[in-house]
């Protein structure tokens, strides 16, 4: 007995350096491994909970496996007969008994933390209620209590709850922000789905769309961008101020006739296309094209190449996109996305 | 001609391994372009619309057109054998399962030529298969709905065979609990097709409704339920991967047995793990659909449930653990499988107890965690055996001993590709790479890993050439391998010629006890005591009618597809007619005399 614990006792410190291993794996954004809030932090504990209780079982077997696999190789020539053993009933509750505890272990936490996260915030006074659309191949952000509307960059402040209300306009989708939250499908009709998370530290955190939903699904990208309360106070107002059309009046001929039939400007305006309020602030272009001159990857542009190149051709960006290849002169698109990079919204 | 009549099991199990095997083949060959594609960010080896398709057909093709099939080869090759019996309940059915299947596969695959497979992935889920989804690519789903109905009626009556087959036809004492593992799971096996099948088809009968007349099953705006899709799916597709993995914990408990000269370890656990899981498998479906928002309640029920399943599970590890203990061990080419297989699927399960607790999966799920994971259960496991059991069984399907060499290399290029394909891909999907995705941006960290797993699938690639050539090779060799080529052959199967005559067993066994050829070994003969005289052996005649059925099936199917009813009709009429006109005639078969009994295997 002594023994075992000896041998355990030399396991933890490997295990701790897993842990440890695992926790520097991925960008800090990103990864499920490096969590970023409360919710995410909580469902990281049940894996590390989970994985040093695998590592354990793997080790041990791996052990036995090697030892016999060793041990009792045949020689050459060798004509004996082993005996034959029928099997052995206390061996054999062992091993079925020693999962059983195991798998208490990690399912008591879990069924706590299943009915934990399932918490419904949507009445709450004090959270921000947000509520996503998923669609071919874009997110839409509705803050149904403070009227505004956006899309591809949700922005929320660092000190609240927010409470996440799922729905899609075509396909399944699911939303997914590994580093605060786990994910959330999107169901089309009916059941509506909840989920909340909190971000304590302001940052930007990438986004994903995690379910098949069409070609373009590799590219359903959006951002969480967590601001201090102040800064969202100013971006709410931002949001709900007009914004002012285009000063040479033939770009303002050709975003109200070619854009405007379908995208709105103003931050109080919903609908079924991405709101351009504050487009020219955001930090990518469709989601997926980085506004950043750092050469550094090869996905990256200023906010205007990146428009002009979206605005060209969405089809070659996004395949299966739903916005079209609008006829329009090379002039036309710089009047255009000179004009949306413009606007930024001061928060 | 002889194969497109016959209706000896021995055969039937060559013609799925043929085809599965060929399939197998296409599926890899996708799965390989798939790698191509992620090997580095933002690549553009195939579009995003061809990506979606080769990510379905790799997936459909794999478990439907190459893992079942395979597993049928086996079953019908070595089942019969083991039981004592001379052929399946049902020969003329056994055949019709085969053609269906291959009719099915290759509708399935014709869209390729046809303006595009199906891309919504081999789950299909609602909306996205739905003809309001289908963009340029208008029949695609189409072809996965017909085709795996027809592959479907293959697989349904096969397993039902053999349920058939192993309730009625086992050797005089051969009783329940002295039946070889094999023969165990494969009849656990085919209870769960025969209660998760009609599930599938179900399902897809609605979604071709839905699909080809405008019915309402899914379409949310008309009053359907897409996550009722997700139901029916998952309701056949858990228990599918226990029929899939339940086969290969069988070759395992053979292979591992034979080649440590010991019997199995706890023999009469190993049958209540394998019953256990068969029962669980239908407990867990909703396990697939933690974030579909089905409440805290049936997560929690969901997770338990499915978390329970580790305990059969670790049962069976350590029984095969302590069958080689104590043994004295020969690592040829089938038992170094079945030892990689071990500690391999014990990867795979962890992960799987991991992605049981509901909370956590909110994470993992639809990630790259997700693909690794089940890439360990079905390739680490269900393959692997697979190749176990072909190695092992091989002298006594075709007569020929694989040659050793090429078996170790073909053990090693794939062992260690598969683990670097897929052990990587655990972090890459901790590490926020959903699956599912045709490119993935540079500057996210997952280049390096990508470039990994696809280094890896290459080697696996590697692996399975070694195989063809190991079999293109021995097949040039003369038919001379021994009765019992192993030495320590331990069931029924090893006491009659490789390859096994027509007729099986010349004079039924007498079974004394469990490994019944062990036993006798043991006593110092070499020979099973009949259970009858040696007399005329009634045999049932060859026939074209599955063939003729099977091609009326994808006539039908494509006529229906493309909306030429009359072409369906017809399709249809081939069909029917070959089962009318099989319950007219009258065949008695024929009967095979003592005095030709002496002979030949069956020709392969």
């Amino acid at each position: 007995m002594m023994n075992r614990w000896r041998v355990l006792k030399r396991l933890l410190p490997l295990l701790a350096g897993m842990v440890l291993l695992l926790s520097a794996c991925g960008r800090a954004d990103l990864s499920v491994l490096r969590p970023q809030g409360p919710v995410a932090e909580e469902q990281f504990k049940l894996m590390k909970l989970a994985i040093i209780i695998m590592v354990i079982v793997v080790v041990v077997v791996f052990a036995i496996a090697f030892y016999v696999i060793v041990r009792f190789r045949r020689r050459p020539g060798d004509k004996t007969i082993p005996k034959q053993v029928e099997g052995n009933h206390k061996l054999e509750i062992m091993w079925t008994v020693i999962p059983i505890i195991l798998l208490i272990i990690l399912g008591v936490p879990t069924i706590q933390s299943v009915f934990g996260l399932a918490k419904d915030y949507s009445k709450d006074p004090n959270a921000i209620q947000v509520k996503v659309t998923g669609h071919q191949y874009w997110w839409q952000f509705d803050y149904t209590k403070l009227g505004i509307h956006t899309a591809q960059e949700l922005v929320i402040p660092n000190d609240a709850v927010i409470s996440v209300e799922t729905e899609t306009a075509d396909v399944l989708h699911s939303f997914w922000i590994p580093s605060l939250a786990g994910k959330t499908d999107a169901n089309p009709g009916g059941s509506v789905n909840r989920m909340y998370f909190k971000a304590p530290n302001t940052g930007v955190y990438l986004g994903k769309c995690a379910e098949l939903c069409g070609p373009s699904h590799a590219l359903m990208d959006f951002k969480v961008k967590v601001v201090d309360r102040a800064s969202f106070d100013r971006w709410v107002a931002a949001m709900k101020t007009p914004t002012p059309m285009p000063s040479d009046p033939a770009v303002a001929d050709v975003l109200t006739q070619q854009c405007l039939t379908c995208h709105a400007i103003d931050g109080t305006q919903g609908g079924a296309f991405p709101n351009l309020a504050g487009i020219g602030g955001k930090q990518a272009v469709a989601g997926i094209l980085l506004n950043t001159d750092s050469p550094k990857y090869q996905n990256e542009g200023t906010v205007e190449d990146n428009l002009k190149r979206w605005i060209r051709d969405p089809q070659a960006v996004k395949p299966g996109a739903k916005m079209p290849k609008v006829d329009l002169t090379e002039q036309q698109i710089d009047g255009l996305a000179k004009y949306l990079a413009s606007l930024k919204l001061n928060y | 001609m002889d194969w497109l009549t016959t209706v000896d099991h021995k055969k039937i199990g060559i013609l799925y391994l043929i085809s599965g095997g060929f399939f197998f083949l296409v599926g890899g060959l996708e799965a390989i372009m798939i790698r191509i594609q992620l090997w580095q960010p933002e690549n553009h080896f195939v579009s995003a619309d061809t990506y979606n398709e080769l990510l379905t057909m790799h997936g459909t093709t794999m478990i439907f057109l190459a893992a079942m099939p395979m597993i049928f080869a086996l079953m019908n090759a070595i089942v019969p054998l083991q039981i004592g019996a001379r052929d399946v309940a049902f020969p003329f059915v056994n055949a019709i399962g085969f053609w269906t299947f291959f009719a099915g596969g290759v509708l399935l695959n014709v869209s390729w030529f046809t303006g595009g497979a199906p891309d919504a992935g081999w789950t299909s889920y609602v909306p996205l298969a739905t003809d309001a989804f289908n963009g340029g690519n208008v029949h695609g789903v189409d072809y996965y709905v017909v085709g795996l109905q027809i592959a479907g009626i293959g697989t349904l009556v096969g397993g039902i065979n053999f349920l058939a087959t192993i309730i009625n036809m086992r050797a005089p004492g051969m009783s329940f609990m002295r039946l070889p593992l094999f023969t165990w799971t494969a009849f656990i096996t085919s209870a769960l097709i025969l209660f998760a099948f009609p599930a599938l088809t179900v399902g897809l009968v609605a979604l071709m409704f839905d699909r080809l007349f405008h019915a309402n099953f899914f379409e949310v705006s008309n009053g359907g339920n897409a996550v009722l899709w997700e139901h029916i799916f998952w309701i056949f597709g858990h228990p599918e991967v226990y029929i899939l993995i339940l086969p290969a914990f069988g070759v395992i408990s053979e292979v591992v047995s034979t080649f440590s000269r010991k019997r199995l370890f706890g023999y009469s656990s190993m049958v209540f793990a394998t019953v256990l899981i068969g029962f669980l498998a239908f407990m867990v479906w909703a396990h697939h659909m933690f974030t579909t928002g089905l409440g805290p309640v049936a997560n929690s029920l969901f997770s338990i449930a499915t978390m329970l399943i580790a305990v059969p599970t670790g049962i069976k590890i350590f029984n095969w653990l302590f069958t080689l203990w104590g043994g004295s061990i020969r690592f040829t080419t089938a038992n170094l499988f079945a030892v990689g297989f071990i500690p391999t699927f014990v990867m795979g399960g962890v992960t799987g107890v991991m992605l049981a607790s509901a909370p956590a999966d909110y994470q993992y799920h639809d990630t790259y965690f997700v693909v690794a994971h089940f890439h360990y259960v079905i390739v680490g496991g269900l393959i692997l055996g697979l190749f176990s059991g072909l190695h092992y069984w091989w002298p006594k399907m075709f007569g020929r001993m694989l040659n050793e060499t090429l078996g170790k290399l073909t053990f090693w290029f794939f062992f260690l590709g598969f683990h670097l394909t897929f052990f990587v891909q655990h972090f890459l999907g901790l590490m926020g790479m959903p699956r599912r995705v045709w490119t993935y941006l540079d500057g996210l960290g997952f280049d390096d890993l990508n470039m990994i797993s696809t280094v890896g699938a290459f080697l696996m690639g590697l692996g399975t050439i070694f195989f063809l050539i190991n079999i293109v090779t021995s097949a040039a060799k003369p038919r001379d391998a021994a009765d019992d080529p192993w030495e320590d052959g331990r069931t029924l199967e090893w006491t009659i010629p490789s390859p096994a005559p027509e007729y099986n067993f010349a004079q039924t066994p007498l079974v004394r006890g469990y490994d019944a050829y062990w036993k006798e070994k043991m006593e110092g003969k070499n020979a099973m005591t009949p259970a009858e005289p040696l007399g005329p052996i009634h045999m049932p005649s060859p026939s074209i009618l599955p063939l003729i059925l099977s091609i009326g099936l994808f006539i039908g199917g494509l006529g229906f597809m493309y909306h030429h009813t009359i072409v369906g009709i017809i399709g249809l009429l081939i069909t029917f007619g070959c089962l009318f006109t099989r319950s007219l005639i009258d065949d008695h078969g024929f009967h095979i005399e003592p005095d030709e009994l002496h002979d030949k295997g069956v020709k392969a």
